[in-house]
C-alpha cells in the first residue's frame, strides 16, 4: 500500500518534470509550426527562409532577452514575408536558450547552425556574444547583436554586427554625466567579476572618469552575491558622490533594493542593461534617484509604440514576457531593428546563402525606429548620443533627462 | 564604529546560514546523507511566499508557506530517499542531486528564469537606524530569532521522547531499529524540522536580498553545508557557530578596502580548507558519536 503510494507520488514529480520540459518550449517563443528544412515549402505555399534566434531566456539577463525577442517577434508580426529573387518567403524563427551563461553559448549556437538559419540575430549581453562569436565565424553565418555594447563582440571579425553604442562611448557618456550633473568628484564603482560587460563598462567608466580629473573607488563582486549592503556602506565610507554599477538585471533589483535599504540618497547610475521595467518596479515607492543611459526613449516613435503596445495586450504571453506590462524596453525596439536590418540584407542579396547575406549587411542603410543604421568598419552601428533616463520612483516609470554626447574636447 | 555596518550585516546572514545548516546537518547525523536538495527547498519556500502572498494576505500566507515546505521536505524524503534507505550510500547522494535540479528547473519553469521580486512583509522590512548605521529591521531580529528556535530545538533534542530517538538513531541506526524504534517516523521528523527551518530562514534571507532566481538557493546553501562541515558535521551548535563565523568574516572582507571584496566568497572556502587540514573532523566534531 505504501509502495503504491510512494510509486504514485513519483510519477508526480516526473509529471512536473516532463510538464516543465515541454513548457519551456512554448515560453521562448518558438514557432512550434513547421519543422521542416528550409528549402521545403510552407504550409501557405511560399517557401521559408530561417532565421535564428540566439538569446537568453533564463539566467541573468533572462528578462531582458525575453524583451528583446519580443521585438522580433513583433516585427516578424508586421512583416511576416521577404521577396528573394521575385519570390515571396516566409521567415521562420529559430530560438535557442543560451541561459545567459558563456558554458552553454557556444552549444546553443552549434544548435540554431544545425537547424539551418540564414542568419541569427542576438544576443543579450555580450559575454553570451563573445563566447559564440567563433562557432557562428566557423558556420559562415553572419549575426546581429541589437543590445551588445561590449566592443570584443565586432571587433576583429567580419560576421558580428550590432545595433547600439559601445561600452567605451557609453562609459565615457556616464563619467560625463556625473560630471556635468552633479559635479562629482569621487565615484563608486562596482562590477560583477567575470561579467565582460560588466567589468568592461567599469572600466571605461573609470578611465574616463579618472581623465576628467576625478576619483574613482572600484570593486567587485562574485558571481552568485546577493548581499550589496557592505559595498554601499564601502561607498558611504569613501564619500562617494555616486554610485555606478553596471550589472545584469538580476543584480540590478538587488541593489535597488539595499540601496533603499542603507538609504543610498546620492545617484545610482547604470547602463543600458538597467533600461527594463524590472528596474523601474523595482524602484517604484523607493527612496532611489538612479539614472541609465540607453538607446531608445519610449515615445520617440509614437507609431511604433502604439503598434507595440497593441500587439502586447492582444498576446498574454508576451505580455507576461514582458514582465507583466506594457512598458517598452529599448532592447524591444532594437530587436525590432535588427529584424530589419536582417532583411534588408537578405533583400539586396535575393538568396537565402548565409555568407552572401553577411556580405551585404555591411552595405545596409536602415531607418530604423531607434534612428539611422549604417555600420562602421568594425560593424558597428554609427551612434553618436546615448539617451540618459531617469527611473521615477513615484509611478514606477523611466522619465526623459537629456541626450548625452561626449563633451571632453 | 567604522565596522559595525559589517559586523551587523555578518551577525544578519550568519544567522540565516545558520538556519540552514542545521538542516544539513542534523539529516547528515541521522542519514549519514548530504542532502544537496535543502538550499532549493530553501529557494521554492521563498518561491511560493511570492506566489501566494499574490492572492493570499500575509498572515494567512506565511504560515502557509511554512507549512508547504514543510510537507514539501517531507515528500522528498519519502519519495526520493526512503526507497533508498538499504542501497549504498553513493545512490541516495545521487538521488539527492537529482531531487536539487528538479526542483530548480520546476521553479525555472514556474518563473520563466526571471527574478521575482520578495514581498515586503510589515514591520521586519523597514528600515531601521542603529547607533548610526542603516539597515533593515530583520537583520537585528535574525540572530536572536536564530537562537530562540536553536535553543527550542536543542531542548527537544535533549528533553523529549522523539528527541531520544532521533539520538539513538543518530549514533546506530540498525540497533534503533532492533530496539523498537520507527525509524521512518524519526527520519521524516528530521525532514520536518530541516525543512521547517529552511522555511524560516528563507523568509529572512529574502526580506534582506528581495530577488529570488531558482539558483538563488545554491550559494546559501553551498556556505551553509560549508557552515555545516566547518562546524563538524552532524553538531548542532558547530553548525550554528561556523554560520556565524563564516557570515561575519565574509562581510568583514568585504571592508578591507579596495581589492579584497572580490575574495569574499574565496575566503569562505579557503577558511574551510585551513580548519579541515587542522581538525578534519571540524571545530565541534568529536571522536567519540554525539551526533544530532
Amino acid at each position: 500500500m505504501k509502495r503504491k503510494f510512494t510509486g504514485i507520488l513519483a510519477l508526480c514529480l516526473a509529471g512536473t518534470m516532463l510538464a516543465g520540459c515541454s513548457g519551456e518550449n512554448g515560453t521562448s517563443g518558438t514557432d512550434g509550426g513547421t519543422e521542416k528544412d528550409k528549402s521545403t515549402v510552407s504550409d501557405s505555399g511560399n517557401k521559408t527562409i530561417k532565421i535564428g534566434i540566439f538569446e537568453p531566456a533564463s539566467g541573468d539577463n533572462g528578462a531582458s532577452g525575453k524583451q528583446e525577442t519580443l521585438g522580433y517577434l513583433y516585427a516578424r508580426s508586421v512583416q511576416p514575408t521577404v521577396d528573394i529573387a521575385g519570390e515571396t518567403y516566409n521567415i521562420e524563427f529559430e530560438t535557442v536558450d543560451n541561459e545567459s551563461s558563456t558554458d552553454k553559448a557556444s552549444t546553443a549556437a552549434s544548435a540554431l547552425i544545425s537547424k539551418g538559419v540564414s542568419v541569427v540575430l542576438g544576443s543579450y549581453g555580450s559575454a553570451v556574444c563573445i563566447a559564440a562569436s567563433d562557432t557562428f565565424k566557423e558556420a559562415k553565418i553572419a549575426c546581429i547583436a541589437p543590445t551588445s555594447t561590449n566592443p570584443q563582440v565586432t571587433l576583429g571579425n567580419s560576421h558580428y554586427f550590432r545595433l547600439c553604442f559601445l561600452d567605451p562611448f557609453q562609459g565615457t557618456v556616464l563619467a560625463n554625466f556625473a560630471k556635468d550633473r552633479f559635479s562629482a568628484q569621487k565615484a563608486y564603482v562596482l562590477a560583477k567579476l567575470g561579467d565582460d560587460y560588466s567589468v568592461g563598462l567599469a572600466t571605461y567608466f573609470k578611465n574616463a572618469f579618472e581623465s576628467l580629473g576625478g576619483e574613482v573607488v572600484y570593486e567587485t563582486f562574485p558571481e552568485g552575491n546577493s548581499d550589496f549592503t557592505s559595498y554601499f556602506t564601502n561607498a558611504k565610507n569613501a564619500n562617494a558622490d555616486v554610485f555606478f554599477s553596471p550589472t545584469s538585471l538580476e543584480a540590478a533589483a538587488l541593489i535597488v533594493e539595499q540601496a533603499a535599504a542603507q538609504n543610498w540618497e546620492k545617484p545610482l547610475l547604470a547602463g543600458d542593461i538597467w533600461d527594463s521595467n524590472v528596474v523601474t518596479s523595482a524602484v517604484k515607492g523607493k527612496n532611489v534617484d538612479n539614472y541609465i543611459t540607453t538607446v531608445y526613449q519610449e515615445g520617440s516613435n509614437p507609431e511604433f509604440d502604439a503598434g507595440f503596445k497593441a500587439w502586447l495586450n492582444a498576446n498574454p504571453d508576451m505580455l507576461q514576457n514582458n514582465n507583466g506590462n506594457d512598458d517598452i524596453a529599448a532592447s524591444s525596439p532594437m530587436g525590432y531593428d535588427g529584424y530589419f536590418v536582417a532583411l534588408e540584407a537578405i533583400k539586396a542579396v535575393g538568396s537565402t546563402d548565409s555568407v552572401a547575406i553577411n556580405d551585404a549587411l555591411w552595405k545596409v542603410n536602415y531607418n530604423g525606429v531607434t534612428g539611422n543604421i549604417v555600420f562602421d568598419e568594425n560593424g558597428d552601428a554609427v551612434r553618436t548620443e546615448a539617451v540618459v533616463k531617469h527611473a521615477n520612483t513615484e509611478n514606477g516609470s523611466w522619465e526623459f533627462i537629456a541626450t548625452q554626447g561626449v563633451t571632453n574636447d | 564604529m567604522q565596522y559595525l555596518p559589517y559586523i551587523l550585516a555578518g551577525i544578519s546572514v550568519g544567522g540565516q546560514y545558520a538556519l540552514i545548516a542545521i538542516g544539513y546537518t542534523m539529516v547528515y547525523g541521522i542519514l549519514r546523507l548530504i542532502n544537496f536538495a535543502h538550499g532549493d527547498i530553501f529557494m521554492a519556500s521563498g518561491l511560493m511566499l511570492i506566489y501566494l502572498s499574490a492572492t493570499l494576505p500575509l498572515f494567512i500566507a506565511l504560515p502557509l508557506v511554512l507549512v508547504i515546505t514543510v510537507l514539501l521536505g517531507f515528500i522528498i524524503e519519502r519519495v526520493a530517499y526512503k526507497p533508498l534507505r538499504d542501497a549504498p550510500r553513493m545512490s541516495v547522494m545521487i538521488s539527492a542531486i537529482g531531487v536539487s535540479y528538479l526542483v530548480q528547473n520546476v521553479a525555472l519553469y514556474a518563473t520563466g528564469g526571471l527574478a521575482k521580486t520578495y514581498p515586503a512583509i510589515p514591520w521586519i522590512s523597514d528600515t531601521i537606524t542603529l547607533f548610526g548605521s542603516t539597515t533593515k529591521r530583520v537583520t537585528v531580529i535574525t540572530p536572536f530569532l536564530t537562537i530562540v528556535l536553536i535553543v527550542a530545538l536543542i531542548l527537544l533534542i535533549k528533553k523529549t521522547k522523539i528527541g531520544m530517538a532521533m539520538r539513538a538513531v543518530s549514533r546506530d541506526i540498525d540497533t534503533s531499529r532492533l530496539m523498537g524504534i520507527k525509524i521512518n517516523n524519526v527520519i521524516s521528523i528530521t525532514f520536518v524540522i530541516g525543512s521547517f527551518l529552511a522555511a524560516v530562514g528563507s523568509v529572512l534571507y529574502f526580506s534582506n536580498y528581495t530577488a529570488i532566481v531558482p539558483t538563488s538557493g545554491a550559494m546559501p546553501g553551498l556556505k551553509a553545508f560549508v557552515a555545516a562541515v566547518f562546524g563538524g558535521i552532524g553538531s548542532i551548535p558547530g553548525a550554528v557557530i561556523g554560520a556565524f563565523i563564516i557570515g561575519i568574516s565574509e562581510n568583514i572582507i568585504k571592508s578591507g578596502g579596495s581589492g579584497w571584496t572580490t575574495f569574499s566568497d574565496a575566503f569562505t572556502f579557503v577558511l574551510l580548507i585551513v580548519i579541515l587540514a587542522a581538525k578534519p573532523t571540524g571545530l565541534f566534531g568529536e571522536k567519540q558519536i554525539d551526533k544530532v
